[in-house]
């Protein structure tokens, strides 16, 4: 177990590195200079444009510019945004409760529906296998920005349940607002989630093993929880990892429907304002939670199924 | 994006005829593409025309949808609609495509070094969702279909290498490939007369599948305004653009677009999980 999880960590470092590498020399050979969105594209006197070249460091060759971002930000610091004069690791701490907040909610939805309604139709028969199906076609199908405004309409403005727009204040008000962009970011992965379960129990239920189980007269809901739900946990946490990392990078979609003051919706702002260090500290944010939680689901995998460990997985 | 194709639920269905649902699928599709080549002709009035005060009108005269939120009419706006979007959704297929069958056979056909190589590459680039590569593409390039659509062909690059590269390796073994080698034909004519040829159906597939994935992130991005630019008439568009009239209680703008987009991946969808449990099939 050691070992595999130095191996992973290894390559999650690595991973990182060159993404951040990637990252920060995609975005110091755009063109335009960060400095336009201060001056507006008005020419400078030559001391001015030095001296702002000298406090955001742009006169230096790109490999010590990229070295000192990488160290600072490895001491959580990601430099400063040119056109708002704040710190980006400010900037970022003040959105990113919502963000977290939004994905472990829809992370709470999927995981309970989507499990469940899995579960229900594999062991349902007829009317309720049929449409947890039905449900689960139609809600596959349904894009984040589609199942936001659909949701907005009947939930928020025909039936005025709850708000529509904005982020909300104190915990309660909070949850209230983060629910409908939790269900609107869900409905394609409980969607998936759904499917996959149902197969994996349905498959698990059909093997020798809960035959044996059954005919040795132990109660029904033991033997589904025990034995067929244990083995069907593998498909399971992976299709559940897959889909809540994905959530991250598609709750931008879901913040700028909600209007909340996310990281996404703020990465969005930033690109559209070619605030290069805003962009530079989210998409490195963003894809540093896509990978740890990648990390976790091959972990959870290994402690699910202990033989998998020591070849690891092909990565 | 989500990944997993679900031929767990697709490899039991019955190989022979396409059933209501693929009929149905394929109806569609074609409905979408034809609207999408000979929709300017079709269309009754110009999708630009605003009148601000037709804003939010329902159906009205040979009106027959309405107007949207700037007093344009709404059906001619979804039918000019369905040109930028399929457009936009098959360049990024395309692009995949192409990129993805040739890293696939070139891999496949030298193994060793290039094809760790090659992995290396391709696992950093599975550390980058689809929708944020585009983001940053809009930051660097600025807003656009070209910027969006090139960053989230390379964001699939790497899921259609990682299926057709299975399918290249087992080709690649078969007997008839050494049979040819030494007959002395060439690796390149070897490629595109016979290995390329013999997985083309999963190459079909795969961008069948790929197509449905870039109509909807594709309109994400158009929805965050970093794709296609508003007043350009595009689905994904005018789900953004009708949200301040859906708040008002004028929906018909927004869930119009959102309805045509579901359709099309929906029926795209079904048919490339069908073509490729087939492939999948035919080759075991």
């Amino acid at each position: 177990m050691t070992r595999f999880l130095a191996r992973r960590t290894a390559m999650l470092v690595a991973t990182m590195l060159v993404a951040s590498f990637a990252i920060y020399g995609a975005l110091y050979v755009s063109p335009g200079s960060p400095l336009s969105a201060l001056t507006g594209n008005r020419p400078l006197p030559p001391e001015a444009k030095a001296q702002l070249e000298a406090r955001y460091h742009l006169n230096e060759p790109f490999l010590v510019r990229y070295w000192h971002w990488l160290v600072s930000a490895l001491h959580g610091d990601l430099g400063e945004s040119i056109p708002l004069h704040e710190n980006v690791s400010t900037l970022i701490g003040q959105r990113v409760g919502v963000t977290a907040g939004l994905v472990l909610l829809t992370s709470v939805i999927i995981v309970i529906a989507g499990v469940g309604l899995g579960i229900l139709g594999a062991l349902g028969k007829g009317l309720v296998d049929n449409g947890v199906l039905l449900a689960s076609t139609v809600s596959a199908a349904l894009p984040s920005f589609a199942a936001a405004v659909v949701l907005q309409f009947v939930v928020a403005v025909k039936l005025g349940w709850l708000p529509a727009l904005g982020t909300g204040h104190g915990f309660a008000d909070s949850l209230r607002h983060l629910l409908l962009p939790a269900l609107a970011l869900a409905a394609t992965s409980v969607a998936l989630v759904t499917r996959v379960t149902r197969a994996a129990v349905r498959e698990e239920t059909g093997r020798e093993h809960v035959q044996t189980a059954v005919s040795r007269g132990l109660p029904w809901p033991s033997v589904v929880r025990r034995h067929v739900l244990r083995n069907a946990a593998i498909p399971i946490t992976t299709v559940v990892g897959i889909t809540i990392a994905s959530l991250i990078a598609l709750s931008a979609v879901v913040e700028t429907a909600f209007g909340l003051n996310g990281l996404g919706a703020y990465l969005v702002q930033a690109a559209q304002n070619k605030d290069v260090a805003v962009v530079q500290g989210i998409s490195l944010v963003l894809v540093l939670a896509f990978v740890l939680t990648n990390m976790l689901v091959d972990i959870a995998y290994a402690v699910l199924d202990p033989r998998l460990t020591l070849g690891g997985r092909a990565a | 994006m989500s990944v997993l194709t679900l031929d767990i639920v697709t490899r039991r269905r019955r190989r022979s005829g396409l059933g209501v649902l693929g009929w149905t699928s394929l109806a569609v599709v074609a409905v979408a593409v034809l609207l999408a080549i000979v929709g300017p002709v079709l269309r009754p009035f110009d999708p630009n025309l605003a009148d601000l005060s037709f804003a939010n009108v329902g159906a009205y005269g040979s009106h027959v949808l309405g107007f949207d939120g700037q007093g344009r009419d709404l059906l001619s706006r979804l039918m000019a609609g369905a040109r930028t979007t399929l457009t936009g959704a098959a360049f990024v297929a395309l692009v995949a495509i192409v990129a993805g069958s040739l890293i696939a056979v070139v891999t496949a056909w030298f193994g060793g070094v290039v094809d760790a190589f090659a992995a290396a590459v391709l696992d950093v680039l599975f550390a980058f969702p689809g929708i944020l590569l585009a983001v940053v593409a809009a930051a660097i390039l600025g807003p656009g279909l070209l910027s969006a659509g090139l960053a989230l062909a390379v964001a699939y690059i790497p899921y259609v290498t990682r299926v057709l590269r299975g399918a290249a390796l087992k080709e690649r073994a078969m007997t008839y490939v050494a049979a040819l080698e030494v007959q002395g034909f060439s690796a390149w004519r070897l490629c595109l007369r016979h290995l390329l040829p013999n997985i083309s159906a999963l190459i079909i597939a795969q961008g069948t599948i790929m197509f449905g994935f870039a109509m909807v992130d594709l309109a994400a991005i158009s929805f965050l305004g970093l794709g296609v630019q508003s007043p350009q008439a595009d689905w994904g568009v005018m789900i953004s653009d009708g949200k301040s009239g859906l708040l008002q209680g004028y929906p018909l703008e927004s869930l119009s677009a959102a309805v045509c987009i579901v359709a099309v991946v929906s029926a795209v969808t079904f048919l490339g999980e069908r073509l490729e449990a087939r492939a999948k099939e035919s080759r075991r």
